[in-house]
């Protein structure tokens, strides 16, 4: 069932975006107050309603464009190209996120848990990266590897329970978002992350020597994690198409049974897949923690490990795939701001995008379906 | 109606699945059209159906040319289909899907299934089907949904009707009740074109057979004809429908099965107290009505069964206990039950397919990467020994034939160094050719001197195949007895009698 509504093709992909773009074209026009006033004297004068809805629209995806892309109207070189940056910044973490999660969809694992495991990736590098003392060349690869590794454990539970018990990985994977979100925000409050003399639910800040470096300068928030995301795109790649452990997971994927009977241990398999799926969501808390935020705080997963989710799925759980995906989410979440400023159009459009991108994704194999029965009774 | 297919040509990319094949089927004749699996008998019948186009060539309906650009017009024109796969909807009742696509409306567009109802009723007994059209379909036996697929094609007057392999999903009971079925409307003067590779169902019913091979008509057959004639026409060579073998000489004890008891996930006992040995050079087959613990005997030995008691050893070593991937290191050989489930992914390419059970070591992998270029070589070479059927070694399972995907099987566990091969109904479903071929690579795994353990639950290939017969019943070994036993011996120590 899942793995059905985990195919598709990028035609379909192309196709939902397009139509959400278009459903996002509408209701940024309805909710337009001078498209709402020349409606009510459409009969009188119809052009005007036709140009207030094309502002509203061009505008608004206008804004979009300048917010997410390229700002031509900027007044420095800076300022132009600042946008296709932050675009990048919001794409490292939920691209590297979303590799996890198609890894599990891959091996036929609903991995839901990319919130909780993006947030044990922040707890260990940030616990790492505030304690330690330690040069750059070793604080920071000790930090990411500490990321890594709170994800790849937290994930690696899930598989264990699912291998040991049968538990399902969909639950587990929600209750441990719970999990892990509850502890965060007990770790901050407690002296193990809190900063000292803070009444704030808020760490001491990383240390410089823990970081990303900030390529671009102090200007930009996008940072080196940047390159880490296309290594793990790469990474992911070659570990689905040219390893034993990839061949592994994709065969427990497609039919486990047959994995099963040609020796495929299918119990470590389970915990494997969940570590890696883990370790890359892992990652990508420590592009939060030690890229773009300055400390840790209860915020630090933000909505990236359900963006994630949706990101799997459109880039249909190809690498490449997901990279693609993961920018274009980059791009709307960067663009939304601009969009709201200088268009004031409400934020909220943007997530209907989203949120219709997952349906019309989600949708297909649904109206296929009706589609066959169709062409069955016909056949018949 | 007569029906002419006249130089139908259709072709897949680079494949003419149909070559040029021209075919009459009368009115009034069961016209059967016999060929191995990818001979290309369901293209021709597709095209005939307007689900695919042909390249070239002409349907005739009583000598007058036709089209048909879908399915529609071929029924509108009279042409009924029944597929191998049933195309119902299971929690409709019979009445709904029979009516299902051309519902009869009552004024102001309500469905009349009260008058659909009394047309199943109708054609059901004028045939004599025995079905009730407010039972639902999911609920029904396979045979009786075959039924309600041909009251389908009835309700619409169909004057041709086509079976595609109907019998493939039907007990010999059932097959037995189709044949009459369609012998009952051949007599009210429709054509029928039953299509098949079973020899046994030809020269029962046939009026008249017309023999594909890889997508050309090679020739017509009588029904008086031999089963060896028919099958040499399919295969393209002479074919031999007895298992050619010497007598087995075997060597040691290899597998000794010993009070071997296990209980299934409910706790049923589902093998009691079942000893045995299989000398090296032995085949011994396990005979029984399917379900009687021939499963899990075979699942016992892969390892894949957990509640167990008893001993298992081969060549001294004991299996029962281990992981599946010890049992397999342990030189054990296993064709599954069902090969689609168990044997292959389904979605993975013939040469991944073929290293499903070795990714993880050389040659196949070396420091856990993938040895793709020693893979493509190995697959190609057993694709070419095996002659596996298909459009490369990058072509899906899926996309294979039962026979194909079933040497992809048999290429894979015997590549390993064997001690001993398990295998269970290992010709379920397959073609006349596939069979042949089936069966000679068990014969040779015995030959080169290790046990084989084979579960039959056809007695011919029983007796054929075995150097020895054990009868299981009720998960119970009922006696080990020569192959040349009386047929009616065989047949209640099945029921469970003793011998
Ligand atoms: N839709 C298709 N696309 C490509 N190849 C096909 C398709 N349908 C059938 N074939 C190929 O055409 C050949 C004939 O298939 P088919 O007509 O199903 O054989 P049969 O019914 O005699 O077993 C096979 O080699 C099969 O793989
Ligand atoms: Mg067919």
């Amino acid at each position: 069932m899942i793995s059905k509504f985990l195919r598709g093709n990028i035609a379909l992909s192309v196709l939902a975006v397009l139509v959400s773009f278009v459903v996002g074209g509408i209701l940024i026009a309805l909710s337009d107050p001078t498209v709402q006033s020349s409606a009510s004297y459409f009969t009188a004068r119809p052009t005007d309603l036709l140009s207030a809805i094309w502002n509203a629209v061009f505008g608004a995806y206008d804004a979009l464009f300048r917010g997410s892309v390229f700002n031509y109207q900027a007044a420095t070189t800076t300022g132009m190209f600042k946008p296709i940056t932050e675009t990048l910044a919001f794409a490292t973490p939920i691209t590297m996120a979303g590799l996890g999660l198609a890894v599990a969809f891959r091996s036929g694992l609903f991995n839901i848990g990319g919130t909780g495991q993006i947030i044990f990736g922040a707890i260990f590098a940030g616990w790492v990266g505030i304690n330690l003392d330690l040069p750059w060349i070793l604080h920071f690869p000790l930090a990411v590897l500490a990321g890594v590794f709170g994800g790849a454990l937290f994930g690696s539970i899930v598989g264990l329970l699912k291998a040991t018990t049968g538990a399902n990985e969909v639950i587990v994977t929600i209750m441990f978002n719970y999990i892990a979100a509850l502890l965060l925000s007990y770790f901050l409050k407690t002296p193990f992350l809190q900063a000292p003399h803070n009444i704030n639910p808020i760490s001491k800040p990383i240390l410089a020597s823990a970081k990303y470096p900030a390529f671009l300068g102090p200007n930009f928030r996008l940072h080196a994690g940047v390159f880490a995301m296309l290594a793990a795109v790469a990474l992911v790649w070659w570990l689905l198409n040219r390893s034993t452990l990839g061949f592994q997971f994709r065969a427990l994927g497609h039919n486990p049974s047959a994995a099963r009977v040609a020796g495929i241990n299918i119990g470590l398999n389970y915990v494997l897949v969940m570590a890696v799926s883990g370790a890359l969501a892992g990652l990508a808390g420590t592009s939060q923690i030690l890229g773009t935020e300055g400390s840790l705080t209860t915020g630090v997963a933000a909505s990236f490990g359900f963006d994630a989710i949706t990101v799997a799925l459109l880039g249909r759980n190809n690498p490449f795939g997901v990279l693609a995906a993961g920018i274009l989410f980059g791009g709307l979440r960067a663009g939304a701001v601009t969009m709201q400023a200088s268009q004031g159009v409400p934020i909220d459009i943007v997530f209907i995008v989203q949120s219709m991108i997952v349906l019309f994704i989600a949708a297909p194999p649904l109206v296929r379906s009706i589609f066959r029965i169709r062409a069955k009774v016909e056949a018949a | 109606m007569k029906l002419e297919l006249r130089g139908i040509t259709k072709r897949f990319g680079a494949l003419a699945a149909n070559d040029n094949v021209s075919l009459v089927a009368e009115a009034g004749q069961i016209h059967c059209l016999l060929g191995e699996n990818g001979a290309g008998k369901s293209t021709l019948m597709n095209v005939l159906y307007g689900l695919y186009q042909a390249d070239s060539g002409q349907i005739l309906l009583d000598d007058k040319p036709v089209k048909f650009s879908g399915p529609g017009d071929a029924m509108a024109a009279g042409i009924g289909m029944v597929h191998q796969h049933f195309m119902l909807i299971p929690v409709f009742t019979v009445a709904e899907n029979v009516v299902l696509g051309h519902e009869p409306v009552k004024f102001g567009g309500v469905l009349d299934i009260a008058a659909a109802r009394k047309k199943v009723r109708e054609i059901s007994d004028r045939f004599g089907f025995d079905v009730d059209p407010d039972a639902i379909v999911g609920e029904l036996p396979v045979g009786v949904q075959q039924r309600v697929e041909i009251i389908k094609a009835l309700i619409t007057d169909a004057k041709v009707l086509v079976f595609d392999e109907p019998t493939a999903v039907l007990t010999p009971q059932e097959t037995d009740e189709l044949m009459a079925i369609m012998r009952q409307l051949r007599d009210s003067g429709r054509a029928i074109v039953f299509i098949t590779h079973k020899l046994r169902e030809v020269k029962e019913v046939a009026d008249k057979i017309t023999v594909m091979r890889l997508g050309k008509v090679v020739g017509e057959a009588k029904p008086s004809d031999t089963a060896e004639a028919m099958a040499s026409m399919m295969v393209g060579r002479a074919v031999d429908l007895e298992v050619r073998k010497t007598p087995a000489k075997p060597g040691a004890a290899g597998l000794e099965v010993s009070g071997l008891n296990v209980w299934n996930h409910e706790g049923q006992q589902v093998l009691n107290d079942v000893s045995f040995q299989i000398h090296a050079g032995e085949i011994l087959v396990i005979a029984g009505v399917q379900g009687n613990g021939q499963t899990e005997l075979t699942e016992a030995i892969l390892g894949t069964q957990t509640k167990h008691h008893g001993s298992i050893k081969l060549s001294g070593h004991e299996l029962l206990g281990k992981t599946v991937k010890q049992v397999l290191d342990a030189g054990v050989g296993f064709v599954p039950e069902d090969r689609t489930e168990d044997g292959l992914v389904a979605d993975f390419t013939i040469a991944e397919n073929l290293m499903l059970d070795r990714s993880d070591r050389a040659p196949f992998a070396k420091r856990g990467v993938l040895q793709l270029d020693f893979l493509a070589k190995f697959a190609a070479e057993k694709v070419a020994q095996y002659d596996v059927r298909a459009q490369g070694i990058q072509a899906k399972a899926s996309q294979l034939s039962g026979g194909n995907q079933q040497k992809v099987v048999l290429a894979r566990e015997l590549s390993r160094e064997l001690k001993l091969l398990v295998a269970s109904q290992p010709t379920r479903g397959l073609d006349v050719g596939s069979i042949e071929f089936v069966h000679e690579q068990i014969v040779a795994a015995r030959d080169s001197g290790i046990p084989v353990l084979i579960v039959a639950t056809e007695l011919d290939e029983a007796t054929q195949l075995g150097d020895r017969i054990a009868v299981m019943y009720q998960g119970k070994i009922m006696g080990i007895v020569p192959p040349d036993t009386d047929r009616t011996v065989l047949g209640k120590m099945m029921a469970g009698l003793s011998a």
